[in-house]
């Protein structure tokens, strides 16, 4: 393989790793808090609003059942307004952001969920505001389930990441498409899928071990 | 129901004996007035009247017991008392104070003088035992200073100050509860609520934790109020007992006098599991229901009281000048009366058994007639 080509390889993969990581940065800023309120704002739970409940719930399902791509041409408008153009990585960020947000906040939820109630009434028997709960017994009870989330997302945001060279986004699965497949180089469409697989892998394994690591509910001695 | 109904609403069960401190208004740490609880129905769930009629006052200091069976409405009850729960009408007052009407901030700093353990612990599994402990002084807003000084006391208090840097995951049951009350304890309450504590316990740890909250009633002056199924329970904690079922306070007063003379089933039921109120097996087996030549009568008496029982076999023997055989014998202590049922054998043909009988009525010992052994 040329230099050239492997230049390509290795800008692409710069640009994946910027558009992914900064969408999972923003994503997970806006995910988690709406994955916490929406695992405590049932009928009778912390922050009991059933009817704004129910509303973010059908916004994050519609949010999370519209195909990627369509996402991605549909938002154009909107992406313009916040990045200044529609074109680029940068743009990219914009519909990865908005398509990662409600996934990460259903994986929240779910973790959220996970942590047993009989803590929530523990805390509030010796006066734990609810915020107090949410930041000293629901968060730091579900941090493990929280970094596999967390790694889940990253993950699926690494193969949204490989559509967005529809809008001129770049990284690796736009070189993957034009090379790859348009100029019939399959040994670049090879080496893309190894970087990516690669990519996972270490994504993965670097969210398991944290998770492990946050995890007291194993012996560790 | 009806049972229930007309004795808690018609008369309420008297104490026998006069107590110490009467639980007067002045002195009394809890006190439900009238308090009603019920949910609402929910989904495909009727509305469930949890309790009902409930008015009695739990005094300063002391160790009450609110025994009853699963869905008695004890877990209310005591949900009531540090707010964690609405009562639906009446008002439950803590320290003088109203804590029904309470809510938000007013509720909360209230709860701080109210802990409470669990029976499951309710740990955060992910901070350590000493950060455990700290949480409620971290949401009381203490400084790092206080808090290091406050839960190094209390880690010695509960006798686990070596596991201070071990993760729930790391502890037996025993003493993740000394946990528990460590941290129930960090911001100096008045009264501590346990809610069924040593129930997920094997009996010996459970006796130590029993042990270690007499300990804090008599150093520290915490009342408390224990809610549990458990007979054993309250017999070897609690002074003061209160009996529910359905809803109601079937039976309360001290737990000598209530157990020597349980008036309701509920109570008796809870008794005859400790004192096991049943005919022995191996005795129950041998009975005949006519008399066997050569063999014994068999009667059983009821030992209640602080010295029933003690001489009576001893007195029944030189009366009716026979040797009577003790067939069975179970006495337990509870407050310091005794509590039990002896099964005799008495020889001599049913002339001789009528005559037992009869000393025994006299002697205030009512004797019930089993049958016959060879």
């Amino acid at each position: 393989m040329s230099r050239d080509l492997l230049n390509l390889i290795v800008q692409a993969t710069g640009e994946s790793l910027f558009m992914v990581s900064i969408a999972a940065l923003i994503a997970t800023a806006f995910g988690l808090p709406i994955g916490v309120f929406l695992a405590t704002s049932r009928k009778g739970e912390l922050f009991a609003a059933p009817a704004v409940n129910s509303v973010l719930g059908i916004i994050v399902n519609a949010t999370r059942s519209t195909p990627f791509i369509i996402l991605v041409v549909a938002i154009i408008p909107f992406t313009r307004l916040i990045a200044g153009t529609s074109i680029g990585s940068g743009a990219a960020i914009v519909p990865l952001t908005i398509a990662a947000m409600p996934f990460i906040a259903r994986l929240v939820e779910a973790a959220i969920r996970e942590v047993d109630a009989g803590l929530i009434e523990t805390a509030s028997s010796f006066g734990a505001s609810p915020l107090q709960i949410v930041l000293k017994v629901l968060i730091p009870e579900a941090l493990p389930g929280l970094v596999l989330a967390l790694t889940l997302a990253v993950v699926s945001l690494l193969g949204y990441s490989a559509m967005v060279g529809a809008v001129g986004g770049g990284g690796l699965g736009d070189l993957g498409i034009r090379y790859g497949y348009q100029r019939f180089m399959p040994e670049m469409m090879l080496a893309v899928v190894v970087v990516l697989i690669a990519l996972v892998q270490t994504v993965q394994t670097a969210g398991d071990y944290l998770a492990r690591r946050v995890n007291r509910r194993l012996r560790h001695r | 129901m009806n049972v229930h109904q007309s004795l808690t609403a018609a008369e309420p069960v008297e104490t026998l004996s006069p107590l110490p401190h009467p639980p007067t208004t002045a002195d009394a740490m809890v006190r439900f007035e009238q308090v009603a609880k019920a949910y609402p129905a929910y989904r495909d769930k009727p509305s469930v009247q949890a309790l009902k009629d409930i008015d009695f006052a739990i005094p300063r200091g002391s160790i009450t017991g609110v025994i009853g069976r699963s869905g008695a409405g004890k877990s209310s009850l005591v949900r009531l008392i540090n707010g964690l729960e609405k009562p639906s009408s009446g008002r439950v007052v803590v320290d003088g104070r109203d804590i029904s009407g309470l809510s938000g901030r007013d509720l909360r700093l209230a709860q701080r003088s109210i802990g409470m353990i669990f029976q499951h612990f309710n740990l955060l599994s992910s901070r350590t035992a000493a950060d455990n402990i700290a949480l409620p002084l971290e949401i009381a807003g203490w400084s790092r200073r206080d808090i290091a000084v406050r839960v190094a006391e209390l880690l010695e208090l509960v006798g686990i100050a070596d596991k201070y840097d071990r993760y729930p995951s790391e502890l037996s049951g025993g003493q993740k509860q000394r946990i528990g009350i460590a941290r129930a304890l960090a911001t100096r309450p008045n009264v501590l609520l346990s809610d069924e504590a040593t129930s997920a316990l094997d009996p010996q740890t459970t006796r130590s934790i029993l042990d270690l909250l007499a300990n804090i009633n008599r150093e520290l002056g915490v009342t408390i109020v224990l809610i549990t199924h458990e007979m054993s329970v309250v017999r070897q904690l609690a002074k003061e007992v209160v009996v529910i079922d359905g809803g109601h306070i079937v039976e309360r007063g001290h737990v000598a006098d209530i157990f020597t003379h349980p008036a309701h089933p509920v109570t008796q039921a809870f008794l005859s599991e400790v004192i096991g109120d049943s005919v022995p097996v191996s005795l129950a087996s041998r009975l005949q229901p006519r008399p066997v030549a050569g063999g014994h009568a068999v009667i059983r008496i009821q030992v209640r009281g602080a010295d029933a029982g003690d001489t009576i076999v001893a007195r029944l023997a030189r009366e009716l000048s026979i040797d009577v055989a003790l067939l069975s014998a179970r006495i337990d202590e509870i407050g310091g009366q005794h509590v039990g049922s002896l099964s005799l054998g008495i020889p001599g043909g049913e002339a001789a058994a009528d005559k037992a009988a009869a000393y025994l009525s006299q002697n205030n010992l009512p004797a019930e007639r089993l049958g016959y052994v060879a």
